[in-house]
């Protein structure tokens, strides 16, 4: 290989590149890189039978059933009613839209325990809706409910943020294009305005779904912490470390971490095809 | 631009009523059930949760961990968006990816890698304990997994927007003889400065609040490792409820500080992006 016309970096007339770009490396190294590849090489000192059987204990499976279910049921709440939202946000003038649309983002600026402690408040059997809920028979504290609503309650940002962006370009010639030439309502939504926004709300989705499976201080007060029925992964993980289990903790952790890094990629996938089909449609 | 006005009557009043009974019950439901909790037994108890010196402790050290973090976490943005944008380099890409790792990783999985570093069978556990250094379960843990979950936060808003600009400026301070220094203080940084803020206010809130990835490094050392997020729980789990909601109300104060400072900071930004591009289409 011809090394010769190969160089790191680019001359410029600006100074400090080193100082800046070493000072990142050193820091990104010593706060992220090395504690990171510190819990792959703990993964590595496990022999392979050890590691199989504690992430395939009944105990653990149950908590990736609940973990992944209720992510899963959550995720799907939210890009329905979260795309009413966005498109109410998006299309509709009415009084007080500014500071809705400012408090859809609550959840990420209410620390994780405050929302918490308040959810279960509401939802418990003397809560304000959980009193509701009681005469019908459900119990949505300390049930796999409480952890569904726990994690509708942290991803709604995700899906309503990114499905604006994507309405406010929806253009309305083409939906009254559709209805000019005779669409119903439901046909323009389905045919025109649904194929438009999918990509968007599948990356929100998937970003709602990937925080939801490492969520964990929303749902420990609200889901009642039961081994086998409702002890989601992020604290089987806790109750390994604080019976000085480490190993048992690494393996489901990495279980865990591995299947975020898929969704991850999922998402790159989507905002990949989403910026495709868009940079089409302008052109 | 409003394309909404032509959708018929009914479905507007639907979809609004629609939104405004999901956020209700979602968002604003949560947020004033802490404030009610909170005053359920009157003001003087309110007051006087504020008055134990575990809480006063949980919040002095919640304050000193956002003060070391936030400041870490803004030299570190600075230095990288610097070295990103302004120059061309092999990998750059990859340094981008690697800088947003932290937000794929759960907050207990965070807290986890650095027991595994430091905790008493980790990596650095028997040189640490030989050297009567305590990192896990002391308040250096709560730190570095503050700086870690907290990583991303001002960099990621720094880096698109000073690669958006693009280093004509700098080229024409430095030709005019400024020095590095007096070009970052004079040139780039007036021109992020609003970005930077708001990557400021959104880790500094992150920092305050962060519950998983600190209870795992903690401890749970009542006045000593506590920050407040984790003395919440501990007063909840106690069934003291008054004190939990209004530790926890001062915490809800916060994140509505924050999203008020969030959408003023959005809205200038908003308008300086569009300041620019009136300013450029008249020079072209």
């Amino acid at each position: 290989m011809n090394m010769k016309g190969w160089r790191f970096k680019r001359s410029s007339i600006l100074p400090g590149f080193g100082l800046t770009l070493g000072l990142s490396v050193l820091y990104l190294s010593m706060i992220v890189l090395i504690p990171l590849s510190g819990l792959f090489l703990k993964t590595a000192t496990i022999s392979w039978p050890r590691f199989w059987q504690t992430v395939t204990d009944p105990r653990a499976i149950a908590s990736y059933k609940l973990t992944f279910g209720a992510a899963f049921a959550g995720a799907i709440v939210k890009a329905i009613f979260g795309f009413v939202v966005a498109w109410t946000l998006v299309r509709y003038p009415f009084r007080g839209r500014r500071i809705l649309d400012a408090v859809v983002d609550l959840p990420f600026a209410l620390p994780t325990a405050v929302s918490g402690i308040a959810l279960t408040a509401l939802y418990a059997q003397n809560g304000w809706i959980g009193r509701l809920l009681e005469p019908f028979g459900i119990k949505a504290a300390f049930s796999p409910l409480g952890v569904a609503i726990a994690l509708t309650f942290i991803g709604l940002p995700f899906v309503v943020r990114t499905l604006q962006p994507a309405i406010e370009d929806l253009d309305s010639g083409v939906e009254e294009a559709a209805m000019t030439l005779g669409a119903s309502r439901f046909q323009t939504f389905r045919q025109v305005i649904l194929p438009f926004i999918l990509p968007a709300s599948l990356t929100g989705f998937a970003m709602a779904f990937a925080r939801a499976l490492g969520e964990y201080g929303s749902v420990v007060f609200i889901s009642g912490n039961m081994p086998m029925r409702t002890e989601i992964s992020s604290l089987l993980i806790i109750a390994k470390l604080e019976q000085y289990d480490y190993p048992g903790a690494t393996s489901i952790a990495i279980v865990m971490l591995v299947s975020s890094f898929l969704m991850l990629f999922t998402i790159n996938l989507l905002q990949w095809w989403f910026s495709r089909r868009l940079g089409k449609g302008t052109a | 631009m409003q394309a909404g006005h032509r959708d018929p009557r009914w479905l507007r009043v639907l979809l609004i009523s629609v939104t405004l009974l999901f956020l209700g019950l979602f968002l604003f439901l949560p947020l004033i059930t802490v404030f009610l909790e909170a005053l359920r037994k009157g003001l003087g108890a309110y007051f006087a949760s504020f008055n134990d010196p575990a809480a006063r402790s949980a919040i002095f050290l919640t304050l000193l961990t956002a003060g070391i973090s936030v400041p870490c976490n803004l030299v570190f943005g600075l230095a990288a968006s610097w070295a990103i944008a302004k120059f061309d380099f092999k990998g750059k890409n990859i340094l981008i990816t690697l800088i947003d790792l932290p937000f794929a990783v759960s907050p207990v999985i965070s807290g986890l890698i650095f027991v595994l570093m430091f905790g008493a069978q980790g990596w650095f556990g028997p040189w640490l304990t030989a050297h009567n250094l305590h990192i896990i379960f002391a308040v250096p843990g709560i730190v570095l997994a503050t700086i870690f979950i907290t990583f991303p936060f001002v960099a990621r808003e720094i880096i698109p927007l000073m690669q958006e600009q693009d280093t004509d400026e700098e080229y024409a301070a430095i030709s005019l003889g400024a020095s590095g220094w007096q070009t970052f203080w004079r040139v780039t940084l007036p021109n992020v400065k609003w970005a930077l803020l708001y990557g400021v206010v959104l880790c500094n809130a992150r920092a305050m609040g962060e519950f998983g990835a600190v209870s795992v490094v903690s401890g749970h050392i009542r006045g000593k490792t506590n920050t407040m997020p984790l003395h919440v729980e501990i007063l909840y789990n106690e069934y003291n409820f008054v004190a939990a909601f209004a530790v926890a109300s001062l915490l809800a104060l916060l994140a509505l500080v924050t999203l008020a400072a969030k959408t003023a900071l959005e809205a200038r930004m908003r308008s300086t992006s569009h300041a620019l591009e009136t300013v450029e289409e008249t020079l072209v």
